[in-house]
């Protein structure tokens, strides 16, 4: 058996669509039999993880917190990949932001003022694009392997994170936790329905960028730009346009996003700096991105899917025999079958089942 | 022993799982492609040695159960980039994230659970040599393995034919398939060999260098094999060298600490990770170097016309 591939004449706009729906009903054919080898009543499992969460309001609350993060940090990949550049340090760039953030409530603890959360958040995005500006210089005038270089940088903010809580950011009455103080009132992003959950403007950020990055890739020229340079680097010199400058703006706008989501996490849904802030949503993003086929508007929808996933994960690790890495495996599984469909858009696919070759006759 | 020998040792046993996984992702690389699931392969790898060894009892089962983990792990690699002919970029990272999950599932009945560990194998008279002896002809079988697969590389690569036919595969893979040279088949070896040297130094970190499995163990190392694929210009001495270089890093971070040098530790743990970016600077400054040496067709998909 053999399975050949066949170009399409033209690109199929049917798989385009379907080829995000076609993943997920793998993956979840794939997840059924995952808890079936585990021993578990599939359907049962599926429920806990899948149906349970939307069930009830607060639940949804806590989906729009997890999909926050997701979407907004999605969003800058999408624009990155799309430039063919490839920044894998998003969660890095998610750290940083929060410290870039923290640092007004936890340094300025007299300062009493409105001002303080814009500030934080404007900090927040400014540390995030600072930290990605790192690989982007390094891409941009060291030739250096944006992939690598920003990864490293993941491991070192977190230790430097660790430090910070551990060390001089610690609250001496934090009763010996490691983590900061508290932040004040004026330092919390506020609740969108304070009478039925916790859900912050996390969300409404997410949904605001996702529009304008899809208007900016649809109807401008930078997002024309976008698209020519991430296709060919060539082709778009002869446009006139600077690959250079792009990496900048790649890693500029998605680390400003990542940074944003790093802070609005903080400062919405934690409260306080501690060692530990993100279940890995700067990973888990490259996931939404590929799934939302970098496409900005599609990543809010893709982003409501995985964070079902970490929902599904710690409603999981309350029903016996369901383990809660479930999620992270679902959520490889998922990154698998994107990709594989998407090969469905640009190819036909046939199985040969003789030794002869299929054209030869 | 003296201090410095054991400094030494330790850095030896730091540097092999490098060493092992840099050359088995060297490999991959000349043939043309760019798995970027090397920390996804170690971490399969450490698990299914880990667990090996725990059900078998033996050590050298645990290290042949990593083996075929991480090759068995890179074929689902393989099948995507290959078969499909996906982004390996992006696939390269599916199989890192679905790595890690999966091991951190499979390993999650076995966390804190006392470890089989592969214990040194002592060469009689030879290990009596000051100094060389108990360095050289002291140690478990993973490091001998290391340099059996440096020897067996370097001769593959520069001296077989099949390593040529890998390289044309690398360089040229339109030409290498007009010339008759199956270019999927050659790539698919190529995957498994690196997913089988991944899994290999997976196998070395749960068995040697810390006999225990805990979530996450990689830790980064993967990720620092590829860039040592990039310092190395695709030179298999240059991999051993370069192993040998971050894993003196690591193991100087942590005694650095242990002398209480006065800088906090998380700040010396971040040395590997810095060097390694430090390094890469260095290495892409010399652009002309750096592109005779890449294999050309790297990272680009084959698709064979028909």
């Amino acid at each position: 058996m053999r399975i050949e591939l066949e170009k399409r004449p033209q690109v199929s706009k049917l798989f385009g669509l379907l080829s995000p729906l076609l993943a997920l009903a793998l993956a979840l054919i794939a997840g059924i039999i995952m808890f079936a080898v585990m021993g578990k009543d599939p359907v049962e499992a599926l429920d806990a993880f899948f149906v349970e969460p939307l069930l009830e309001v607060w639940s949804l609350h806590e989906l729009a917190i997890k999909a926050g993060p997701l979407i907004l940090i999605a969003v800058g990949l999408c624009l990155c990949y799309r430039s063919n550049n490839w920044n894998i340090g998003a969660e890095g760039q998610f750290t940083m932001g929060a410290i870039a953030g923290s640092f007004i409530p936890i340094v300025f603890t007299d300062w009493h003022s409105p001002v303080i959360l814009p500030l934080m958040l404007i900090a927040g995005a400014v540390g995030g694009a600072l930290y990605a500006a790192i690989p982007a210089l390094l891409k941009a005038h060291f030739n250096t392997n944006e992939i690598l270089t920003s990864l490293m940088l993941v491991y070192i903010a977190q230790l430097f994170l660790d430090w910070l809580s551990r060390g001089p950011w610690r609250d001496p009455q934090g009763h010996n936790f490691p983590q900061s103080i508290d932040f004040p009132p004026e330092a919390v992003l506020p609740a969108i329905w304070e009478d039925s959950g916790r859900a912050h403007w996390g969300i409404v950020f997410a949904v605001v960028a996702a529009i304008l990055a899809w208007f900016i890739m649809k109807y401008t020229l930078k997002g024309f730009e976008i698209s020519v340079l991430g296709q060919s680097a060539r082709a778009g010199r002869f446009a006139g346009f600077s690959s250079r400058k792009m990496v900048w703006f790649a890693f500029l706008v998605s680390g400003a996003l990542s940074g944003l989501a790093g802070i609005s996490e903080v400062s919405g849904s934690i409260g306080h700096l501690q060692p530990a802030i993100s279940p890995g949503y700067g990973f888990t993003a490259i996931i939404v991105a590929f799934l939302a086929r970098l496409n900005p508007l599609g990543a809010i929808l893709s982003g409501l899917v995985l964070a079902l996933t970490y929902l599904g994960g710690e409603a999981a690790q309350l029903s016996p025999g369901i383990s809660a890495k479930a999620a992270s495996v679902f959520q490889g599984l998922l990154l698998f079958f994107v990709l594989s469909c998407d090969t469905l858009i640009y190819y036909k696919i046939r199985v040969v089942w003789s030794r002869v070759r299929g054209g030869a006759a | 022993m003296s201090v410095f020998e054991a400094i030494l040792l330790t850095i030896i046993t730091a540097s092999t799982p490098l060493v092992i996984a840099g050359l088995g992702e060297l490999v991959v690389e000349r043939s043309g492609v760019l798995n970027l699931g090397v920390e996804g392969m170690v971490i399969i790898g450490a698990v299914a040695a880990f667990v090996g060894a725990q059900i078998s009892g033996s050590p050298y089962v645990g290290l042949l159960t990593g083996i075929v983990g991480g090759a068995l792990f890179s074929l689902l690699f393989g099948f995507l980039t290959l078969t499909l002919v996906t982004n390996q970029v992006a696939t390269g990272l599916a199989l890192t994230i679905l790595g890690l999950g999966l091991s951190g599932m499979i390993g999650e009945g076995y966390v804190s659970v006392p470890g089989v560990q592969l214990h040194e194998i002592v060469f009689p008279l030879l290990s009596d040599i000051p100094f060389l002896g108990p360095v050289l002809f002291r140690q478990d079988l993973t490091f001998y393995l290391s340099i059996a697969l440096l020897v067996g590389v370097n001769w593959f690569l520069f001296r077989s034919r099949a390593g040529l036919k890998l390289r044309a595969v690398g360089d040229s893979h339109g030409s290498a398939h007009a010339l008759g040279i199956d270019v999927i088949r050659t790539r698919y070896l190529a995957v498994m060999f690196g997913g089988a040297c991944a899994g290999l130094a997976g196998a070395q970190l749960s068995l040697v260098y810390t006999p225990q499995w805990v979530e996450n163990m990689s830790a980064g190392r993967g990720w620092v094999t590829l860039a040592l694929v990039v310092f190395a210009s695709w030179r298999p001495m240059r991999v051993m060298a370069g192993g040998y270089l971050f894993g003196a890093v690591t193991i100087l971070q942590f005694h650095a600490q242990g002398f209480g040098v006065g800088i906090p530790s998380q700040f010396l743990s971040m040395l590997p990770y810095a060097s390694t970016i430090v390094v890469l600077v260095i290495i892409s400054q010399n652009r002309r170097a750096t592109l005779i040496n890449t294999p050309a067709s790297l990272g680009k998909a084959f698709v064979p016309e028909r």
